[in-house]
């Protein structure tokens, strides 16, 4: 017993003065409901007319609900007065969103946005929504697998127009889970632009994900190989299937359907014909069906280049067994 | 008692063995085939961990592509000079030694009789087979790149030139020709880099060089040794009195060992990397 209290006192010996003396004195940071006061109002409106309203159920719903209004509106957390000021620092969702921010801020929209001073790049807000905002599995979400390219769409209409006419659009309709949407390709924070080395070697790999059997032959091509190498000025999947309205070769509108291949392989291949486009970009050794003169090559060379590595290893140990016995002699 | 009278010998006297023009094109055969071959394989092992490093020491692929042609281009005008220089010389000529005989790179069935004779050397049941101008490994050799660059190059030069050449072949050749050429390359490295290494310069009483390739002059004793046939042939015709050249300055043995171990340690280094990439 006496032990305890021996603890107990000094526990508050050592906490009691590490309390901050100005937190009992500051102002009381204004509650979710010091601010519907005023936001709950439907109508209520900046000077310039804007609503400024904020519905409680909505933002109640939210999955940010839990969180006080001041929590992301930082620079009110001492407001004294009313009203405040018209216009507020941003949000930065990057004090919790961490890793998002720091994907966010050196990519091609948050370039645009902070380094080009492009006020119709998108923010956080722009995707995510405000108040309303909903984990990326609520179907009603903006950031749900089959919103995602309606979310896009609002600034890139023609990507968008495009994208639905392609077969990964047409399996998202159909409910497909595995089939790819904008973000699956280009990623939600960390977008590139689409010309640089980095990304283009990375989509080959993104389309493995699924196709692996086909970057599997493709990385056989002299477009492929190059590709591993790191230079991306060669042919990669969507040079030739296209980024966004991809369709597959039966489609008449393919861009590799045999209808379109000459003037497919002709944005590279000045000159290209109807014997140039033969060529297999996913050719396999050991499918003769599809390639059977690659069949019958791969077959002589499995033949001699063993055969004659064995024989001449043969005969260079026996060769060397035979001159280091007469040496030594 | 004979190996101590060689090596007592007086001033060793040395045989003409190849002539400038062979010489010239051996080391333009050797550059063109390690330079082929440094900037070939980081694209036939792309997926090597080594691949992407080598490509850029040489230049980052873009250069190392424009290297490789140069070479490639190289190989092919050494390969043709050499056809030419050959068939002027049999049928222009009349040299028709060149063609068959003991002199002639050509297979003849005594290098089939050579060839068990070795063997039977290689088990101790024989004596060594006595060889002439040229053994049949070295025969060996001379076809294997000569077939490998006219193999290569054609592989080579559809490649080079897609659009042009799919006038004359269809598409499906390009990916035949990818194939052909990379399975042509990994033959050819391996068998110069490794079997031809062995055969001419590493094997015991060749280590860690034979220079002769690269002097043209073979020491009267080396030739007696290895090629017996041939040396009593050209010392009963009279011939090898005619062929006697001063030995090798030490500033031509300098040039010579730069260049070989040059060539042999870019060889061996590009088969280690190979046997990394594929274990």
């Amino acid at each position: 017993m006496r032990r305890l209290l021996v603890v107990l006192l000094f526990a508050c010996a050592t906490v009691a003065p590490m309390r901050p003396a100005a937190a009992q004195d500051a102002p009381k940071p204004p509650s979710n409901d010091d601010c519907q006061a005023c936001h709950g109002e439907a109508d209520a409106k900046r000077a310039s007319g804007s609503s400024v309203a904020v519905d409680a159920k909505t933002f109640a719903a939210s999955i940010h609900g839990q969180l006080n209004c001041v929590d992301c509106h930082a620079d009110l957390q001492t407001l004294q007065e009313y009203p405040h000021a018209d216009r507020l620092k941003p949000v930065d969702c990057g004090t919790c969103h961490t890793d998002e921010a720091v994907a966010y801020h050196p990519s091609a929209h948050g370039r645009a946005r902070e380094g080009a001073g492009l006020i119709v790049a998108p923010t956080c807000a722009t995707c995510h929504g405000t108040h309303d905002i909903k984990p990326g599995d609520d179907p009603n979400s903006r950031t749900a697998k089959a919103n995602v390219a309606a979310n896009c769409g609002t600034c890139h209409t023609g990507i968008k127009e495009r994208f639905d006419v392609g077969i990964h659009a047409a399996a998202l309709r159909n409910h497909n889970a595995m089939a790819p949407t904008c973000t699956n390709c280009h990623t939600a924070h960390g977008i590139s632009r689409t010309d640089n080395n980095a990304w283009r070697l990375n989509a080959a790999q993104e389309c493995g994900g699924c196709h692996v059997r086909l970057v599997d032959t493709y990385t056989r091509t002299f477009h492929g190989k190059v590709t591993q190498l790191g230079y991306g000025q060669v042919a990669a999947c969507a040079d030739c299937h296209r980024g966004h309205d991809i369709l597959p070769p039966g489609d008449p509108n393919s861009s590799v359907a045999a209808g379109h291949r000459i003037e497919t392989c002709s944005k590279c291949h000045k000159g290209a014909n109807a014997q140039f486009v033969k060529y297999d970009p996913h050719p396999d050794p050991t499918n003769y069906q599809r390639n059977p003169v690659l069949w019958y090559a791969n077959v002589f060379y499995w033949v001699l280049i063993p055969g004659c590595f064995g024989f001449f290893a043969l005969h260079s140990a026996l060769w060397f067994n035979r001159s280091w016995r007469e040496r030594r002699k | 008692m004979a190996r101590t009278a060689e090596i007592t010998a007086p001033a060793t006297r040395y045989v003409s063995r190849f002539d400038t023009k062979s010489r010239i094109l051996h080391v333009v055969t050797m550059t063109s085939f390690l330079g082929l071959s440094a900037t070939g394989v980081p694209l036939l092992f792309s997926d090597a961990t080594w691949a992407r490093g080598l490509a850029a020491i040489l230049g980052g692929f873009h250069t190392a592509g424009i290297v490789h042609r140069f070479f490639g281009a190289a190989l092919l005008a050494a390969v043709a000079y050499h056809l030419a220089d050959v068939l002027w010389r049999a049928f222009v000529r009349g040299e028709r030694g060149l063609l068959w005989g003991p002199t002639s790179m050509m297979p003849q069935p005594r290098d089939l009789k050579d060839f068990f004779k070795q063997m039977r050397w290689f088990f101790g049941a024989a004596e060594r087979p006595r060889f002439e101008y040229f053994t049949y490994w070295e025969k060996f050799d001379y076809w294997a790149v000569l077939w490998g660059t006219l193999i290569m190059g054609a592989a080579g030069l559809l490649m080079w030139f897609p659009e042009t050449a799919s006038r004359i072949v269809p598409g499906w050749m390009f990916n035949v020709a990818l194939f052909v050429h990379g399975a042509e390359a990994t033959l050819a490295i391996g068998f110069i880099f490794v079997i031809h290494f062995f055969n001419g310069h590493l094997r015991p009483g060749k280590f860690p060089m034979d220079l002769v390739i690269f002097t043209g002059k073979v020491s009267d004793q080396e030739l007696r040794q290895e090629r017996a046939e041939m040396y009593d042939r050209l010392a009963k015709s009279g011939e090898l009195d005619t062929m006697f050249v001063p030995a090798p300055t030490a500033e031509q043995l300098r040039r010579s060992r730069i260049i070989g171990s040059l060539g042999l340690s870019i060889g061996v280094a590009l088969v280690l990397l190979i046997v990394y990439a594929v274990l």
